[in-house]
């Protein structure tokens, strides 16, 4: 058994001693006998960590991740420079909690200050939170800020959220007392008239770009609508693809929101990831969670703090913008060095690498006998396959040969992915595995 | 350290410069792919640094931050325990697996959730466990939306509208019943920071959701009244909520299903020895009785013949609470701290816990107030008001300098100048007792010298922030 508890039981005894007691029992006497648990936990012995690592290793091996992947549908496998996990892995960092004690934390807090000043250049908007858990949460809580914000209870939310942002909605909203409008697409872009036939009265909308089938929206003119009737517009973005497109802030936005896992973190089915949160200024003392300022000490030495704290449930309790406390400052960290180790530049270059072999793709296998694009709309690095062969089989027939396919969306839609991750070997591996199933 | 400003990234920026690569394009490139109107002019605005600098750059910024790493982190309520390193060798192997991947390619991580969450039944006494909720707050919210579709099956959901909160609790209580839509009604403590029985009495009725409670409490100490206290919120048709932050006191100990508790969180950071990562990520599982198992967030994994699979077919789930399922990296540690404790470890640690934390009271009797004079759990509260002139606030600033990170201060809210002192099981004796000299040694300063703890630290980077500036004019992008 591992046991990480150092003093000895000499040393026990002894510190018993020096409060004059003999035994642990009389530390325990205040927890009423009724309640007590008479028996050993039913759970294993305790393991070495030889024995630990080899139990560990029965379940990773379990995992199938070495083939070829054309699947994303709200998690991204991107390139992740190993000085990534060797700089999180700090124990300064690593191993700190939530910087509560200013002095002693100035390095998390620059870095979740990095982090906040990235995310708002990357989505060009003017401030940011410190992070909350994902970017279905992060919606969530876009969705609190328009309603606090427009004092509306009636939400806009599009059709082509991801279906894990649009469930979470549907959890939190009931309990906001919000009443959700879901936008329904045309032609798989959230259909405008729509947006503009209900916007009346409605807090704001939520939607995203490129969407849920890789397509490109025109947040501008989704924007105007909402702005038209005084709601506010919620851009739900995809970080890589801002590398090329059109920042949320630039094209009307308020609320920039998304999930950072492309930005360096690992798949890790399902998390953790990073959820960010930017908006405009005016809406900076609504943004929920932890936020870092700059200011000075006595000397004027440049320093970082916890601010606008008053918007926080340990000071304002049941009256705070949001419950979140604990956040995903390490993911966050990880997404600001993945930021500033690609620059400029590398950012671009993987977002064009990701565009140029999606359409690469695409064009092969909707030029297959029997398969087409569904939808006309530009795309940026995922696109919907449609054909008369049912998804499943599809799906079998590429596991057949190795090869992990895109996301059955229904039984004749298949969503792909491609990114910087698959050569085009893989690629062409993968056409003419289609090919054969067309056959 | 001495004082030193540390450039930002945007500072230390060189034109031209890059820190990572990608391979070159092996398709053939196309021009115009996207309509221009689509495009930016030009990438975001990030800075340009090779890869030796961002090194450096973020090396230098862990040099300016505390962990349990480099010392004594007694922060109360946080459960700043030794973060073991093989937990995080283990997490990577799970890296690669993409959340969307079949089920017969999942089969590792469906089986270890699967046990972590009979794990973790076990250990709460609870009937089932949700991995969803990514961290305390998020469990909290997670477990009222679970009391509040039970009473909106019932059509109870129009009159049960309060939740019962203590003044002693931590703040996310408040804040994660509003969330949840419910109105709240705190209550107060009596002097040892356990529950009013009068004031929950007359607290309860028709009118109650349920009550959260946080046992051992904010004090450090049991409620041993607890059964009692369950009682009353049953019968009046509530739900009693167990906030899992002190969890850390009662392993293989106390079992909150068995105190009378029908939904509990835990916070996996905290008593399973996930690293707090500076804030994040944690996670939060929410653990309930039978009776409101039918409500967990959707997909549940489940055992079937041929292996392990996600149920997504559960009519009366709240939802999804998260994306996918769950912070599982934070989990598959916490699995694996589990495994290496085995439950006699777990009530070993617990028990080392709660000894630590009444060896350091007991040193400190004499020189701080206890804000209750009796034996605590995992943590206990000092106050420096029985010393006229210091405050809390300084003598965190003097242990700063002693490579000691700060207890939790003017926390809880019913104390005044509170010191919350939690100090783990994974510290020695010789620690806890540099602890005690140090603040001695603080308060001794401060009767000779009044008012010479204002000038600490000196030995940070920075000296005391200015606050109200950062407040009034925010500047929290660069």
């Amino acid at each position: 058994m591992r046991s990480y508890v150092p003093a000895t039981r000499e040393e026990r005894a002894r510190m018993l001693a020096s409060m004059g007691l003999t035994s642990m029992e009389e530390l325990l006497r205040d927890i009423p006998e009724g309640v007590r648990l008479r028996h050993p936990l039913d759970l294993p012995g305790g393991l070495s960590e030889k024995e630990v690592l080899a139990a560990l290793k029965g379940y990773a091996d379990e995992n199938v991740t070495d083939r070829p992947i054309f699947r994303g549908a709200g998690a991204y496998r991107h390139f992740i420079p190993a000085i990534i996990p060797a700089l999180a892995s700090l124990g300064e960092f690593l191993t700190a909690y939530t910087p509560y004690q200013f002095e002693m934390s100035q390095g998390m807090l620059q870095a979740i200050f990095e982090y906040q000043s990235l995310i708002a250049r990357l989505t060009g908007m003017d401030a940011s939170n410190a992070s909350v858990y994902d970017g279905a949460t992060a919606a969530a809580e876009a969705m609190l800020m328009c309603r606090d914000s427009t004092r509306r209870q009636k939400l806009l939310v599009s059709r082509g959220l991801l279906p894990d942002v649009l469930a979470v909605l549907r959890t939190y909203a009931p309990c906001a007392g919000m009443e959700l409008v879901e936008v329904p697409l045309a032609e798989g872009l959230t259909d405008l008239a729509a947006v503009k036939a209900n916007a009346e009265g409605a807090a704001g909308l939520i939607a995203a770009s490129p969407n849920c089938y890789g397509l490109i929206e025109d947040i501008a003119s989704l924007s105007d609508a909402v702005h038209a009737c005084r709601g506010l517009m919620v851009a739900y973005a995809e970080p890589i693809s801002l590398g090329l497109l059109k920042k949320p802030g630039g094209l009307g936005a308020d609320i920039a929101v998304g999930d950072g896992q492309p930005l360096g973190i690992p798949l890790s089915w399902g998390g953790p990831y990073v959820g960010f949160m930017a908006t405009k200024q005016r809406l900076l003392r609504s943004l929920p969670g932890r936020v870092v300022g700059e200011t000075a000490d006595a000397d004027g030495n440049r320093a970082y703090v916890l601010t606008l704290q008053a918007r926080e449930q340990h000071i304002r309790r049941e009256k705070a913008t949001s419950n979140i406390c604990s956040n995903q400052s390490l993911c966050a960290v990880m997404a600001g060095i993945y930021m500033t180790a690609m620059g400029p530049r590398g950012l671009r270059e993987v977002a064009e690498s990701c565009l140029q072999k999606a359409h690469y793709a695409a064009e092969r296998i909707a030029a297959l006998p029997g398969m087409k694009l569904s939808y006309g709309a530009p795309f940026f690095m995922e696109f919907v396959v449609e054909s008369d062969i049912s998804s499943g089989t599809i799906d079998e027939a590429l596991r057949g040969k190795g090869i992990v396919g895109g996301l059955s969306l229904d039984d004749r839609r298949v969503l792909y992915c491609v990114t910087e991750m698959n050569t085009r070997q893989e690629i062409d591996a993968l056409v003419d595995a289609l090919k054969e199933v067309c056959a | 350290m001495s004082r030193s400003v540390w450039p930002t990234c945007f500072e230390k920026s060189h034109p031209d410069r890059r820190g990572a690569d990608i391979p070159a394009l092996d398709v053939p490139v196309k021009e115009n792919l996207l309509p221009a109107e689509l495009l930016d002019d030009a990438p975001p605005a990030l800075p340009e640094m090779s890869e030796r600098e961002v090194m450096r750059h973020y090396t230098g910024l862990s040099r300016r931050n505390h962990g349990v790493d480099n010392g004594f982190y007694p922060l109360g309520s946080c459960t700043m325990k030794y973060n073991p390193r093989m937990n995080e060798v283990v997490s990577a192997w799970f890296g690669g697996l993409h959340p969307l991947a079949d089920a017969r390619d999942a089969q590792g991580a469906l089986r270890l959730t699967y046990d972590l969450e009979r794990a973790l039944c076990e250990i709460t006494g609870m009937d089932a466990v949700s991995l969803q909720p990514a961290a305390g707050a998020h469990g909290e919210l997670t477990g009222l939306m679970l009391i509040r579709a039970y009473h909106a099956r019932r059509g109870e959901l129009a009159k049960r509208t309060k939740i019962l909160v203590p003044d002693s609790a931590h703040g996310t209580n408040p804040a994660s019943a509003a969330m949840a839509g419910f109105e709240v009604v705190e209550v107060p403590s009596g002097a040892d920071g356990g529950v009013d029985l009068d004031a929950l009495r007359a607290a309860c009725g028709e009118d109650t959701a349920g009550l959260m409670l946080t046992n051992p409490n904010t004090l450090g100490l049991f409620e041993t009244n607890i059964l009692t206290i369950a009682d009353i919120v049953h019968n009046a048709g509530g739900f009693v909520y167990y906030d899992g932050a002190n969890l850390n006191a009662v392993m293989g100990i106390a079992r909150p299903g068995d105190m009378g508790f029908d939904v509990v969180h835990l916070n996996l950071h905290k008593t399973f020895a996930t690293p707090h990562g500076g804030g994040g990520p944690g996670s939060g599982p929410v653990g309930c009785k039978a009776r409101l198992a039918e409500f967990l967030p959707a997909p549940v994994v489940v055992k079937r013949e041929g292996g392990y699979a996600l149920d997504a077919d559960r009519p009366f789930s709240i939802g999804k609470v998260k994306s996918f399922y769950g912070n599982f990296g934070v989990c598959v540690r916490a699995y694996a701290y589990i495994l290496s404790l085995g439950g006699e470890g777990l009530k070993e640690a617990s028990e080392a816990a709660v000894l630590n934390a009444n060896y350091i009271m007991h040193k400190l009797r004499g020189a701080y107030k206890v804000a209750a004079d009796r034996p605590c759990m995992h943590e206990f509260v000092l106050s420096t008001e029985n010393i006229p002139g210091l405050t809390a606030n300084d003598v965190a600033k003097g242990l700063i300098d002693r490579g000691i990170h700060p207890p939790t201060i003017y926390f809880p809210l019913i104390v005044r100048e509170a010191m919350m002192v939690e100090p783990t099981e994974t510290e020695p004796p010789e620690v806890l007792d540099a602890f005690c000299d140090a603040m001695v040694e603080l308060k001794a300063l401060h009767e000779a010298n009044p008012g010479a703890l204002g000038e600490f630290p000196l030995t940070t980077p920075v000296g005391r922030p200015d606050q109200t500036l950062a407040a009034r004019k925010p500047k929290v992008v660069g």
